[in-house]
């Protein structure tokens, strides 16, 4: 048994020992893979400030995926078909500059938390549970009606798209500058937790009446943080187009929220290094058991009702059980 | 004496039971007024009308002369009515520190900061730090306050509502579920806390009442039958009949 | 636009109301008595299809099909109940949605696994296929108007069956006060399993009856679990009222929206823009109209609670 720090850095060494050894071995399907669990940690490290510390449980979060993944592959697509995404009131054009796209990515993803965080938090609980979702789902019958970005089918990104001084189809290169924002992001995560805000919204989580009597309002700490949240998890939607050159209307899916809470829930809730467990954990399963049987998502599913019948503190509280969890 | 609390006539109707008949009392500085009555007598819908999670059908509350009826228990909580909770409303899985310092976070009215620790700020700390030293709980101050006895919840409740530097406190029954020793240490601690903002103590325990009181009302039926000294309330013919009377 | 089509229209926006209804009714009975949310409503929508596709493929009779799609589905439904949910109405909501989410992988992998991948067919029985003339000379297809007959009996005797009988009295009671329906001494564990069962029932008989209209596959459910989630906001949580209110709600503003609005877009745009801008925002609309309800009724039409 060790404490969670010492388990946070010994995740953070196998990150950046595993894909070197990939590297080294010429095995470029592995970081592939361990780009993938990257990324998906990204996005459930985003969900994580909305769920894990401000308790919304938000069903909807592959909204804020998808429209990273959408930001990256309109911009993208007209920068490689070189036409101009809005000529009026003033010319817009494509790019395929990464951290552009990101920006875009991260505005819009914002303000579609905003919008969706505005109407949901006028509920609570099980409401707010469908709400998102419902919402989720919204985006992802208007993406198929959208004819003019491919509908259904979606839209391929030929050649993936620039980072000054990289070689972004460099297998290695990409999954550095991916790890890197999942490291900034999880540092700022952990700044944000201790300082006043994330001292508040944990206390909103736990007893909103109390976070009102001190003056404060709940309600906009919680909408703050599904902001966050969304800005967070729409840019690694982005780097997951930038992942597979392609987004669809499968990055709104409501399999898709579904899972990022998984993620959570499978390293541990409420944890800094929750989500990064949790999503390795299920990109490793969906390879090996996935090569097992076609059928992986029934142990899946069997494994995520054990956790929750019976294992609280997921796999993080399970290797720290000594320390006594949180 | 100044006025510092004050509720005008405050009347709320729940279907035919009117729980709160034209009540009017005031809180004057330096001074602790209590309010008892039997239970079911409307004490709890009091304390929500003044603390602002209920609003009165009709009557008006307000602070330091200024009407705050219209505001909601966070903005009241700004103007410096700090209330405590009979059923503890604390952050459970949170330490005892992190609890006050949400308090010295919320009176500063600064929730906005995403970077720097909490702990690392000296002014929230320290202000943290001298609400727990009053109350004597700075040396639990890294304890979960899931592992606090029901006293020191108490205390902590108080602590917290010490971190507004509040112009007013509103008490909601501190002594309930607390043993003889907790409830003459927590005695102790009110009867000094007077000097810093007066405190109206909606209580139960008649023991306390009579330690700490200035001035008692006593609420019968969502009615306020008797305002005055311990002396005089204890004196009280009505009151005897209508309350001590039950309780002895 | 004619008369007759939107007659038509209104029709075909009535017949999905009511097979909404037939799935927000159990989900909302179960949040209201019980308090818990179930994603895997949805797969109980898939056994009953499946059930009737495998009965009525393998006797012939849809009868039969139906019949099998509503034991199929309220057994799994008791089954369920007894083997994880009852376990999940003391945790908060985040395991709710954790352990139902599981039991869908479970569900549809397992159906996949019994079935395939490959999409089954229900056919409309003989007696009710073709269509049929509606006075004002409206053409419709039989078995939709049987499907709308059905929902709206089904609706009607869910309405007597809470205003009337025991169990009504019984599922009244546990939505108010649960202490008082253990003092009137019923049994809860079996009350509740009931109630669980009652609801699966009718998703079951929702999918047995859809699936002869569109394809019996994996996943059926699941966008239908959504929009009845949407009913269910608009309507109220645990209000059976509410949910027929929100389900017809729902059924006609998708429908005739996907018929208007590009109708409507074409009079200020050319036909091809308008098309496609028109079904963009018709496939947003119910969600937009969800939206509205919240900002002037957070609780629903017909909720009281949060």
């Amino acid at each position: 048994m060790i404490t969670e720090r010492h388990l946070n850095l010994l995740i953070l060494a196998g990150l950046i020992l595993v894909p070197l050894w990939a590297w080294a071995a010429d095995e470029p399907f592995t970081i592939t893979l361990a780009t993938r669990a990257v990324i998906f940690a990204l996005a459930a490290a985003g969900l994580n400030i909305a769920l894990g510390i401000g308790g919304l449980v938000s069903l909807g979060h592959a909204a804020f995926f998808g429209i990273g993944g959408y930001a990256m592959g309109i911009l993208a697509h007209h920068a490689q078909s070189y036409t101009a995404l809005s000529t009026w009131p003033f010319l817009i054009e494509g790019t395929k500059s990464m951290p552009v796209i990101w920006l875009v990515a991260i505005v819009t993803s914002a303000l579609a938390a905003l919008v969706i965080g505005l109407l949901s938090l006028r509920t609570a609980g099980v409401y707010f549970i469908m709400i998102t979702l419902a919402f989720g789902q919204m985006f992802y019958f208007f993406t198929i009606s959208w004819a003019a970005y491919g509908g259904e089918d979606g839209l391929s990104i030929y050649i993936r798209n620039d980072f000054p001084g990289l070689n972004t189809l460099d297998p290695i290169q990409f999954y550095g500058l991916c790890l890197a924002i999942l490291c900034a992001v999880l540092f700022a995560t952990a700044r944000l937790m201790r300082a006043p805000f994330g001292l508040a919204l944990n206390a909103a989580r736990q007893t909103p009446a109390r976070v009102e009597t001190v003056g404060l309002d709940p309600t906009r700490l919680k909408l703050a943080a599904f902001v966050i949240s969304g800005a967070i998890t729409g840019l690694a939607g982005a780097l997951f187009a930038d992942l597979n050159r392609f987004v669809s209307p499968t990055m709104f899916s409501w399999q898709m929220s579904g899972e990022l809470i998984v993620f959570i829930i499978i390293g541990g809730t409420g944890r800094l290094f929750g989500p990064v467990v949790g999503a390795a954990t299920f990109v490793m399963l969906e390879h090996w058991l996935g090569g097992l049987s076609e059928y992986w998502l029934i142990y899946l599913g069997g494994m995520l009702l054990a956790i929750v019948l019976f294992g609280r503190g997921g796999l993080i509280g399970l290797l720290t059980r000594r320390e006594g969890g949180a | 004496m100044t006025v510092v609390l004050e509720a005008r006539g405050i009347t709320k109707r729940f279907g035919a039971v009117v729980a709160s008949d034209a009540i009017s009392l005031d809180l004057r500085a330096g001074e602790i007024h209590a309010v008892i009555g039997p239970n079911g007598a409307g004490k709890s819908t009091l304390i929500a009308q003044i603390s602002g999670s209920l609003a009165p059908d009709a009557g008006s509350v307000q602070l330091l002369g200024e009407d705050i009826t219209a505001l909601p228990p966070r903005l009241r909580a700004k103007k410096g009515l700090a209330r405590t909770f009979q059923i503890s409303a604390l952050a459970m899985e949170d330490t005892v520190l992190q609890n006050v310092l949400l308090g010295a976070v919320g009176a500063a009215g600064s929730p906005w900061r995403f970077w720097r620790s909490v702990g690392a700020d000296r002014d929230l700390r320290g202000k943290a730090e001298a609400a727990l030293e009053r109350v004597g709980l700075l040396s639990e101050a890294h304890r979960v306050v899931a592992t606090l006895s029901h006293g020191q919840r108490r205390q902590l409740e108080v602590a917290v509502a010490l971190t507004l530097a509040p112009k007013a406190f509103l008490m909601d029954e501190p002594m309930a579920g607390l043993g003889t020793e907790g409830s003459q240490r927590l005695t102790a601690m009110l009867d000094g806390l007077r000097r810093e903002a007066p405190i109206l103590l909606v209580e139960h325990d008649m023991d306390a009442v009579f330690a700490l009181a200035d001035r008692i009302s006593v609420l019968v039926y969502g009615r306020i039958i008797a305002t005055g000294s311990v002396e005089e309330i204890r004196a009280n013919a009505e009151v005897r009949a209508a309350y001590l009377g039950e309780e002895a | 636009m004619t008369p007759l089509l939107l007659a038509e229209q209104i029709l075909n926006g009535l017949q999905f109301g009511v097979m909404l209804f037939l799935m927000a009714a159990g989900l909302t009975l179960i949040f209201g008595v019980m308090g818990l949310i179930n994603l895997a409503h949805g797969s109980l929508y898939m056994v009953g299809a499946f059930a009737a596709a495998a009965a009525a493929g393998a006797t012939g009779s849809f009868a039969l099909g139906l019949a099998a799609a509503l034991a199929a589905a309220a057994m799994a439904g008791a089954l369920v109940e007894i083997l994880v949910i009852r376990r999940l109405y003391a945790r908060d909501h985040l395991d709710q949605v954790l352990a139902t989410f599981a039991l869908i992988l479970i569900f549809s992998e397992g159906t996949r696994w019994l079935f395939g991948s490959f999409p089954l067919f229900l056919d409309v029985p003989g007696a009710l296929s073709g269509p049929v003339t509606l006075p004002g000379g409206i053409q419709y297809p039989l078995y939709r108007l049987a499907l709308i007959g059905i929902g709206l009996l089904v609706a009607a005797g869910l309405g007597l069956l809470i205003a009337r009988t025991r169990i009504g009295i019984q599922i009244r009671a546990g939505e108010n006060d649960r202490e008082m329906i253990a003092a009137l001494g019923v049994d809860i564990s079996r009350l509740y399993t009931l109630i669980f069962a009652l609801g699966a029932a009718l998703a079951g008989l929702a999918g047995a009856l859809v699936g002869a209209i569109q394809s019996v596959q994996v996943g059926m459910g699941e966008p239908v679990l959504i929009l009845a989630f949407v009913v269910i906001v608009i309507g109220g949580i645990g209000s059976i009222k509410g949910a027929f209110i929100g389900a017809l709600l729902v059924g006609l503003t998708d429908t005739l929206g996907g018929i208007f609005l590009p109708e409507l877009f074409k009079l200020f745009m050319e036909p091809a823009t308008a098309t496609s801008a028109g079904a963009s925002l018709a496939s947003m609309l119910i969600y937009i109209l969800m939206g509205a309800v919240l900002i002037f009724r957070p609780t629903g039409l017909f909720g009281s609670r949060a």
